[in-house]
């Protein structure tokens, strides 16, 4: 059965959100436990459409579904998802398009200004929450993460801790709190050329 | 400032510039520029061997370029891939030593930006830092992206598309049933062995409207029609569209055919009256063949809606605007002036 797209009225949340979540349950964890976090979550259908809108209020119904479901704190969760996004054949877009936004794992951090923009003019709809990176003495810097979704910082952790390896970098991130109305994500950054990477070719032929 | 400072400042500022003498010789090649040219020095060149000049045109000599008032440049390397590029040449001013009438030109892949940095295996660090290159590229891949899974989309949007009209019961032109929903009707009423009616209605001159007028106007009188026989048969009648300007009604409960009497008449009444279209009258009649089903006799599906396309049949070829009930002694007459051509079953 198709999706239920957005009704309209209501705040909407686009469904390569909730559909990357879908896909992050069920390739790791079996269609059997999504279905499980679906109906936990209280949905009548179980399949999200990268391509339409839903009401806001699903995501953060699936994610504590699924904190239950696996048992799990839904920090840990999140920061899954962060790591499954960037990691995850299916998703190399993603990487891709993150590898862009620098040429080192640091240029990449000041990338992540822009990245609300950037998406944007990719998917005007997708609405990525701002984010803001504060550089600090001593090779340390913070992220701010503006998100209606509690736990957004986790994701970007585990985006960044993979990002960092794609760059070759060794940097420790570490989840803060909240902080006049931002989740704050600080970062030190070990060495910037501490392994190989993986390798980013600008021109790959897309397809 | 010296001329070495201002080559630093172009590599930095346009990477991937040239400086040419008045003579065409390239005396300074920014290093992206030098990319172009993988295994020969660009400074042992001279501009017109690189680059084949598309415009301005007919250019045979240096000299012309650097004097052309044009000041764009459409070029093409001349070895292959043979990139297309775009050039912007300018005077060098400010050049004090050997540089005389030297010109910077300045090169840009344009929109061959893709090809470009695949054939030259490009990086960020091959352009300046506010190039929009890269942010066109992470545009093509982004679009690319997003494009595929709206395509994905569609594709499960269309399939699901067929599906719900696969399993529809609805005529969309006009809102009766269909011929799925019709059979599904007939199968119930025949397994339930009760007494039912069914009529076979043909438009007659139905072909004549949609060739003159044309489709709307066929619509139009499809539409017409089916209002009217919706509004001359009963509630628990079931009017459907089976074919072009095909239809089935299936009433049940008949207990006489005096029912039938009336409902064909009134049904052939009124659609003898013209049906305006656009200041146009569009003129058809129905031509009917109806078979009443007493409990006992128990046909199949094929035979009931054969022995209803017999009497239809029969209507027709008694001159149409009227309808026959069917009678068994309606196959022999048949038979014996030409056989009957039932109407055509679609499959779909």
């Amino acid at each position: 059965m198709l999706c239920r797209g957005k009704t309209g009225g209501e705040t909407a949340m686009h469904g390569l959100v909730n559909r990357s979540i879908q896909r992050f349950v069920s390739d790791t964890y079996g269609t059997a436990q999504w279905h499980t976090v679906t109906r936990l979550a209280g949905l009548d259908f179980t399949e999200f459409e990268a391509m339409l809108e839903y009401q806001q209020t699903h995501t953060p119904a699936l994610l504590d579904a699924i904190a239950t479901t696996l048992n799990r704190s839904r920090a840990s969760v999140m920061e899954d998802i962060g790591t499954y996004l960037v990691t995850h054949p299916d998703f190399e877009a993603v990487r891709r398009l993150l590898r862009f936004g620098g040429v080192d794992f640091v240029d990449f951090l000041h990338s992540l200004d822009d990245m609300r923009d950037r998406a944007r003019l990719a998917v005007p709809e997708l609405g990525l929450p701002a984010l803001e990176l504060h550089a600090h003495p001593d090779q340390t810097y913070s992220l701010q993460c503006y998100s209606d979704i509690k736990g957004y910082g986790h994701v970007m952790m585990g985006v960044m801790r993979v990002m960092a390896d794609d760059y070759g970098a060794l940097a420790l991130f570490d989840h803060t709190g909240q902080h006049n109305g931002a989740e704050v994500v600080s970062i030190t950054l070990v060495a910037v050329d501490f392994a190989e990477g993986r390798s980013f070719e600008l021109g790959r032929v897309t397809g | 400032m010296t001329s070495t400072s201002i080559e630093s400042v172009l590599d930095a500022l346009c990477p991937m510039h040239l400086v040419v003498s008045a003579t065409g010789h390239i005396t300074h090649a920014g290093p992206t520029a030098q990319k172009l040219c993988a295994h020969t020095d660009l400074r042992t060149m001279r501009f017109l061997e690189v680059f084949n000049v598309k415009r301005p045109r007919a250019v045979t000599q240096f000299a012309d370029l650097a004097s052309s008032q044009d000041l764009k440049l459409h070029l093409e390397l001349r070895r292959p891939p043979r990139t297309s590029l775009k050039g912007i040449i300018v005077p060098m001013l400010d050049s004090h030593d050997a540089q005389d009438g030297a010109s910077i030109i300045n090169l840009s892949f344009g929109i061959s930006i893709i090809d470009g940095v695949r054939d030259y295996s490009l990086t960020n660090a091959d352009f300046a830092a506010t190039d929009l290159a890269i942010e066109m590229l992470y545009l093509v891949e982004a679009k690319t992206a997003a494009m595929e899974a709206s395509r994905r989309l569609n594709i499960r949007l269309q399939g699901a598309k067929i599906a719900a009209e696969e399993q529809a019961f609805t005529d969309t032109l006009t809102g009766l049933k269909n011929r799925r929903a019709l059979d599904t009707v007939l199968k119930r009423l025949l397994d339930s062995s009760s007494f039912f009616a069914v009529m076979q209605i043909d438009l007659d001159y139905f072909k004549a409207v949609n060739d003159t007028l044309g489709h709307a106007a066929g619509d139009h009188v499809l539409q017409t029609v089916a209002r009217i026989m919706v509004e001359e048969t009963r509630g628990n009648d079931i009017v459907a569209r089976v074919g072009g300007d095909e239809f089935t009604i299936v009433l049940p409960d008949v207990r006489c055919d005096d029912v039938l009497r009336l409902v064909a008449h009134r049904i052939i009444d009124r659609l003898k009256a013209p049906i305006p279209f656009q200041g146009e009258d569009c003129r058809v009649s129905a031509s009917i063949g109806t078979v009443w089903m007493q409990s006992g006799n128990a046909p199949s599906l094929e035979e009931l809606l054969s022995d209803a396309d017999l009497a239809l049949y029969a209507s027709k070829h008694a001159g149409r605007a009227r309808q026959t009930l069917y009678s068994p002694e309606l196959r022999s007459v048949a038979n014996s002036i030409s056989p009957p051509q039932g109407r055509t079953r679609g499959t779909r």
